[in-house]
């Protein structure tokens, strides 16, 4: 695929799993290029030895392989004919359809100007009300699912994306297993969605190095949407665990000295340049919006761990899914997820009286979970005690679920209405002009 | 000036090789097309001089130009500062075209031509020095002290000075003499180092004047001096960048200087949303009045990041130089470490703990050091509070950005899972947290004379009966509720209000955010005299219910207008219930 006038260089000197080198001049830091065909990138440039990163692995690279530089970092052509289209990592189209035409832009491209941005103050409604009310959603956040690999993070994450009303939504997938892939294709096909959907898709089966293309991939094309079309943008990055799993392998091939968890030094800042796409543009901008909604899976539920403790230093706030036995149903953990951003639109958006309905139930479902360790180690209950447990049993059925779809409105006269159940306004500890206005007598 | 060429490349890391002289920290300039990315000197190996650009090196080829300036990274000093948002090498954020960031862009961080109005304080012969005040122009409001550059070395006499007027930054204000009979022109602007400590002054005493922030978990259990230094750990979703956007709201500063290094966009954006329009409970002016915003945020190059603490502390100790009470706030000196971290690495040096680089303690030392509250040379004073905050890698405190942070600063917030999990905000650990300034005598004079002669001893058996309500926490989980006394049930509902009523705190509600010193003394004494009496109880059923009444109408009084007719009839409710149960001595 070399061009008239291109250079072919035939002389490799060394070969790695993920990397392979050569001499060579005038090649820019970050440059493509190709061996034997297969994409690289320049990753090390020492005089004139040059250090490529080879991102579908090395196998069956031999040493006079050819190698040609293609003078440009990682690029994406972008048009509106990217909605309802599926591609790989490297942008090209893996549903059968033609190429795409238009603008071709660098990926990983620069920051937004932190005084260009404009505050997050739109509300996105999922329905999910252990999200609406306990952790609200607000356009430009972004906010990963914390979740074992046996919960169904990724259902939960179609939904969201199909009740949110915007208007693309573009899947990030790295490591998907085909059956998820095949899944989400169903999903946003049978809801007849498919034309606002935009897929970046790595497979297991497709090389684990491949997956760091696709953030910044997903993350162009949200650009253009947002900032040239003036867009809504969801973006859905699954499993961001698998992404810094493959940024561990290629900064080990490149003999960098691992910190905690085996991980590269840079992680935070590799995690952050993605996650900090996430923005609502001002209204003199066009007034666009990415707003990124990840998965990141943990090993044993584990959050210490290199991976997630990054993230949630990055994140807006993180979202755990749990089964709750009590009502044999998954809810949205009510203790652990938090949405930074909620007080941006709670009470503001919401009805006045949404922050402190939330926190005094929280409160009182603490409450009844301290209740519970009491009850296990065998201690008596006291009346209150009792009312705590009866008031979460219903208040994890009707509010917590995952399969709730509800608006704000209803989630707050539910909770009101089981406040009123359950105990006296002096135990709610809330304001006592929302308890005048809204107490259910 | 030196030159030299690009030799190699790895991600920011740039070697040079050079055809003269260089200094370690010098700032070069690397040419790529059009544009030039500044960069900093970190090591020399004979003619291989190793650089961080502090921007994307995307597109950098070997054998490209570098040119070498001859001194170091510096801010630029001058009236104009306040109100500026910046980036971590001081370019005016606001005056940058276009939606994205466009690396190789610099501009100039102050207005040339804006006129301000000049005041002469020197005369014809006075005597000065480095950071001596020559006159003054007002800048939002505030003196701002055109001062001798503090390059100046030795005496000075005042040759001429300009009278009373308009002038621009780089017009001369006055013509100094040397001992050597040399003139020196100098104007309001002037450059500093930002890894050099300003040292224009007298003497550094240990703080002693408490710097009032509203927050009662602060001020009235662990309390930060003018001029002294702090830092707050935390694990993430533990609000330690809500406790840190109230501290820089309400902290009775003259200048608050925001650095946000390494964190979220969105909070800085927060801060550049609310600013403008929130007012200085103090002065009733808009705090942006007063404010400076470093922002550095994490996605922005991750070299500058490092400079962006410098380029803080250097902005405050200028205006800490002025005689004002300067607090510094940097989110988060994790961010920072990691920053050094990344190079150490690309640079292949033996790594410490967690691949942190050796010195990082000493490195952190340095930097807290430089805060203080100052005697200047004309006997005023001055002072910078700091107030940093750790990320702890899984919010293990023992890793080493917390544990060589711990070492310096004298004021710790520990803010806890916990209670964070428990919605008990701010989740400042009590029992946990410490200010070591409680213990020095000279603090409990001044909170004494300030506030209440016992002010300190009341502090102390509040954290005392927190103490005893753990300890009773402890045994009522280990024995039951019924296989304690009843008074012991009541001993821990008494740390229970201190905690409901005195630690916790709703940064939401606008009323209970801040809360001025007056106020916190006053709920602590209602709380502590609740803690003082005994009650009759019949079972520890009663106690419970009872004491979530008190705490309900003492929250309630928080929650409204200090002595309004709501908060005096909650009072009288409060008393009534109260009186049902004390036992009167």
């Amino acid at each position: 695929m070399a061009k008239a006038f291109q250079k072919i260089y035939t002389e490799i000197t060394a070969i790695t799993k993920a990397t392979c080198s050569l001499k060579a001049e005038g090649v820019g830091n970050d440059e493509l290029a190709t061996v034997n065909g297969k994409l690289a990138q320049v990753v090390k440039i020492m005089g004139n030895d040059i250090t490529l990163q080879v991102f579908q692995g090395t196998e069956g690279i031999p040493t006079n392989a050819e190698v040609v530089f293609l003078g440009k970092a990682p690029s994406l052509k972008v048009s509106d004919q990217l909605a309802g289209r599926f591609f790989n990592a490297y942008g090209d189209p893996i549903d059968g359809g033609p190429a795409i035409e238009g603008k071709e832009i660098e990926i990983g491209g620069p920051s937004v100007n932190p005084v260009r941005r404009k505050q997050p103050s739109e509300l996105i409604a999922t329905g999910i009300a252990g999200i609406d009310l306990n952790n609200t959603l607000v356009s430009g956040q972004k906010i990963p699912f914390f979740a074992d690999p046996d919960q169904p993070y990724n259902q939960v994450m179609a939904n969201v994306a199909l009740r949110a009303k915007v208007d693309k939504i573009i899947l990030g997938g790295m490591g998907l297993t085909n059956d998820d892939y095949l899944y989400f294709k169903n999903v946003f096909a049978n809801a007849g969605v498919l034309d606002r959907i935009v897929s970046f898709v790595n497979t297991t089966e497709n090389p684990a190095v491949e997956r760091l293309l696709i953030p910044d991939m997903a993350l162009a094309a949200a650009e253009y949407f947002a900032v040239e079309k003036h867009q809504q943008v969801l973006v859905l990055l699954t499993d961001m665990t698998l992404y810094a799993d493959a940024l561990a392998i290629v900064s080990n091939r490149m003999d960098q000295i691992p910190s905690k968890d085996s991980m590269p030094g840079s992680l935070y800042s590799d995690l952050a340049k993605i996650y900090e796409k996430a923005v609502q543009f001002p209204e003199e901008a066009g007034g666009g919006s990415i707003t990124i909604i990840a998965v990141t899976t943990l090993s044993g539920g584990d959050i210490t761990h290199a991976i997630p403790d990054n993230t949630g230093y990055i994140t807006e706030g993180q979202l755990y899914l749990r089964r709750d036995s009590d009502i044999g149903k998954v809810i949205v953990d009510p203790f652990r997820s938090l949405s930074r951003l909620k007080q941006l639109v709670a009470g503001k958006k919401t009805r006045e009286d949404h922050p402190q309905v939330m926190n005094a139930a929280v409160r009182l479902y603490a409450d009844a979970a301290n209740a519970k360790t009491k009850l296990e180690n065998g201690f008596d209950l006291t009346d209150y005690d009792n009312r705590c447990l009866a008031f979460a049993k219903e208040y994890s059925a009707q509010i917590l679920a995952i399969d709730v779809n509800i608006d704000t409105t209803q989630m707050l006269d539910i909770a009101w209405k089981l406040f009123a159940k359950y105990f006296k306004p002096e135990e709610v500890n809330i304001k006592q002009a929302l308890v005048d206005k809204y107490w259910v007598k | 000036m030196t030159q030299g060429k690009v030799k190699g490349i790895i991600a920011n890391l740039v070697t040079v090789e050079v055809d003269g002289p260089v200094a370690q920290n010098e700032i070069a300039y690397i040419s790529v097309g059009e544009t030039k990315l500044m960069a900093e000197v970190i090591k020399v190996t004979g003619d291989n001089v190793f650089v961080q650009v502090f921007e994307s090196t995307r597109g950098l080829k070997v054998g490209n130009l570098v040119e070498f300036t001859g001194h170091m990274l510096e801010v630029t000093l001058g009236p104009g500062l306040l109100s500026r948002n910046y980036d971590g090498l001081q370019n005016d954020l606001d005056k940058l075209t276009g939606v994205f960031l466009k690396r190789g862009e610099y501009n100039y961080p102050l207005d040339k031509e804006k006129l301000w109005k000049f005041e002469p304080l020197a005369k014809v012969g006075d005597k000065v020095e480095a950071a001596a005040w020559l006159g003054e122009v007002d800048e939002n409001h505030q003196p701002h002290k055109i001062m001798v550059p503090f390059v100046f070395e030795g005496q000075y006499t005042v040759k001429s000075i300009v009278k009373a007027g308009e002038y621009r930054i780089e017009d001369t204000i006055a013509v100094l003499t040397d001992s050597e009979g040399n003139d020196h022109n100098v104007t309001m602007v002037q450059k500093w180092p930002v890894k050099k400590a300003i040292l224009a002054y007298k003497s550094k005493p240990r703080p002693f004047k408490l710097l009032e922030t509203g927050v009662r978990t602060i001020d009235t259990a662990n309390p930060i001096c003018e001029g002294g230094t702090g830092f707050i750990p935390g694990p993430f979703g533990t609000g330690k960048t809500v406790l840190q956007h109230a501290i820089s709201k309400q902290a009775e500063a003259d200048i608050v200087i925001i650095a946000a290094c390494g964190e979220r966009a969105n909070e800085v954006v927060e801060t550049f949303t609310e600013f403008p329009e929130l007012e200085d409970p103090h002065t009733g002016r808009k705090l942006m009045e007063r404010t400076i915003i470093i922002a550095n945020t994490s996605n922005m190059p991750v070299a500058s990041r490092e400079a962006s603490v410098y380029t803080s502390m250097t902005i405050a100790e200028y205006y800490r130089s002025m005689g004002l009470r300067v607090l510094l706030m940097a989110d988060s000196t994790s961010r920072w470490a990691q920053a050094l971290r990344e190079m150490s690495n690309r640079m292949e040096e033996l790594p410490g703990q967690d691949a942190f680089p050796m010195d990082l303690s000493a490195i952190i030392g340095a930097f807290y050091a430089r805060a203080g509250y100052v005697y200047l040379n004309n006997g005023k004073t001055g002072s910078v509070t700091f107030l940093g905050t750790v990320s702890p890698a899984g919010g293990n405190l023992k890793e080493p950005v917390t544990e060589g942070t711990k070492k310096v600063a004298r004021c710790f917030y520990a803010l806890e899972q916990n209670r964070a999990d428990h919605k008990r905000y701010p989740a400042v650990n009590p029992i946990d947290s410490y200010s070591k300034y409680i213990e020095y005598p000279e603090f409990e004079e001044y909170m004494a004379n300030l506030i209440d002669k016992d002010w300190l001893p009341k502090v102390n058996s509040m954290k005392t009966y927190l103490q005893r309500g753990k300890e009773i926490q402890e045994q009522i989980n280990i024995l039951g509720d019924d296989g304690v006394p009843v008074d012991y049930h009541e001993e821990f509902w008494k740390s229970e209000v201190i905690d409901f009523v005195i630690l916790q705190q709703d940064a939401f509600d606008k009323i209970d955010a801040v809360c001025p010193l007056e106020r916190q003394r006053y709920m602590l004494d209602i709380v502590m005299d609740i803690c003082r009496h005994d009650y009759s109880f019949d079972n520890f059923n009663e106690v419970s219910e009872y004491f979530k009444r008190v705490i309900n109408y003492c929250k309630q009084m928080n929650y409204s207008e200090f002595h309004s007719e709501t908060f005096e009839e909650y009072q009288v409710k409060l008393n009534e219930l109260l009186n049902e149960k004390q036992i009167k001595a």
